[in-house]
């Protein structure tokens, strides 16, 4: 890796190193360092390894998600100079990578907030990527004496929770707020700082939500265990215990909720996530409450409960996925829930009863 | 496919006396809600708002107010149970954004 050797040392005469940014140098990850005014500065790789690959795949499924975090600070990416770019991003080590991997071939430096690793967009919404950690950023890093720029780019969603008068105002760097994927960078670099409609519209793709789906379907099965352990107990002197269809029959509603509603979710009508997640939960059910002839007189109750109760939990988890998706508004939600919620519950409280007195009786 | 949610809901609220027309709002909104036209601030699309509260944040003479805070309903839910501001917090176990 060329280095390029702008600055000396931090005063004639003396060896300590000043680190601008604590880093590890045996993180594959990082490709060497770079001398500035500030310090040294750790420069970054834009190739993802698999060691990258795997840490990212953990956490879409759920593992150690809150842990996956880079030092916040500044970074290089090629041999940036005083007049380089300056990209802001967020500590979580997924949107650091996402970021690192677009990269190739541009000179720039990368100013990482402390948003305990969280991403871009959720950070600036609990205010964790906002003004007040960006202005001391700046300063802890002595972004002023490394560039003589002032100018800032920041990815489009965290402007939920920069205020770029105030960052100009009180620190002299301006805010340009650029794509909201790091995918448009480049173009966006090189066309002179200009973000296209395309660049700056947040999209919800079939695979933007797919990888959502992991998380909500492992934490979904968490809370099913409770349900499993109750099945067990009930079935300890239960006239007609729960059995590998009853098992098949829930779950097909956590994954209709957690899974299906999410993938197809523009194409489910109804503007309601509990709506939506209430109609495929009802498919599923009434489908396999159909396939096994659970409306006959015998089984009648069990049928009838399975109706009531399933599409339910379909219903709640769609419901939450309001969370993930990237254009529900809290008004919304509020109004959804207050409509949705007491149907949820008193739907899945006769169904469950129904359920029980075919069980135990 | 443009995602759609529910109608007459937001509380996004632009006072069109005081916008200078400077055209952050409608670079800062993820789903242009806002176009700028004659020199000032307009809205166009009040039900793609989300309440992200962007807008009301890069505005520099405070034209535009929102109950900004997150649609997501574990956030609320835990809201309600500890009479908190809903926030995105998703230590621990919880999932949210």
């Amino acid at each position: 890796m060329k280095m390029s050797e702008k600055g000396t040392c931090c005063c004639a005469g003396c060896c300590e190193e000043v680190l601008v940014t604590p880093y590890d140098e045996k993180d594959m990850w990082i490709a060497g360092k770079i001398r500035t005014q500030a310090g040294i500065v750790p420069v970054v790789s834009t190739e993802i390894c698999f060691k990258d690959r795997l840490g990212a795949w953990k956490v879409r499924w759920g593992i150690g998600r809150m842990n996956y975090r880079v030092s916040p600070g500044l970074y290089a990416v090629g041999t940036p100079d005083e007049s380089s770019p300056v990209l802001v991003s967020a500590n979580y080590k997924l949107t650091f990578d996402l970021l690192r991997k677009e990269l190739t071939g541009l000179d720039c430096w990368i100013l990482i907030l402390d948003t305990k690793g969280v991403n871009v967009w959720c950070a600036a919404g609990k205010g964790t990527f906002g003004t007040a950690e960006l202005i001391n950023r700046i300063a802890k890093t002595g972004l002023s004496q490394i560039v003589s720029h002032r100018r800032l780019i920041l990815p489009q969603l965290g402007a939920v929770g920069v205020s770029a008068h105030e960052v100009t105002r009180q620190t002299g760097f301006s805010v340009l707020y650029g794509p909201v994927r790091a995918k448009d960078i480049k173009t966006y670099v090189a066309s002179g700082y200009v973000a296209t409609e395309e660049m700056r519209t947040v999209k919800f793709t079939v695979r933007d939500r797919l990888v959502l789906t992991p998380v909500e379907m492992v934490q979904a099965i968490k809370i099913s265990l409770s349900v499993f352990g109750v099945m067990y107990l009930i079935n300890l002197f239960a006239a007609r215990p729960f059995g590998l269809k009853d098992f098949i029959a829930y779950i097909g509603a956590v994954i209709t909720g957690t899974v299906l509603t999410p993938l197809l979710l523009p194409l489910i009508p109804g503007r309601a996530f509990a709506f939506k997640g209430a109609l495929t939960g009802l498919i599923w059910t009434a489908a396999y409450v159909f396939h096994n002839n659970w409306l006959a007189p015998e089984s009648l109750l069990l049928g009838i409960g399975y109706l009531l109760a399933l599409p339910s939990i379909s219903a709640y988890l769609a419901m939450n996925f309001t969370g993930s998706s990237t254009y529900t508004s809290f008004s919304g939600v509020t109004k959804e829930m207050k409509i949705a919620l007491p149907i949820i519950i008193s739907s899945l409280l006769i169904g469950v009863v129904l359920l029980l007195i075919y069980r135990l009786a | 496919m443009k995602h759609k949610y529910l109608r007459n809901v937001a509380t996004l609220c632009l006072t069109a006396e005081k916008c200078i027309g400077c055209g952050r709002c409608a670079e800062v909104c993820p789903h242009s809600v806002f176009v700028i036209s004659g020199e000032k601030a307009v809205i166009k699309d009040i039900n793609s708002c989300m309440e992200c509260g962007a807008c009301a944040m890069n505005c520099p003479v405070k034209a535009i107010s929102v109950n900004a805070s997150v649609g997501c309903v574990a956030a609320i839910i835990k809201g309600w149970f500890t009479g908190s501001e809903p926030s995105c917090d998703c230590s621990g176990d919880g999932e949210c954004c």
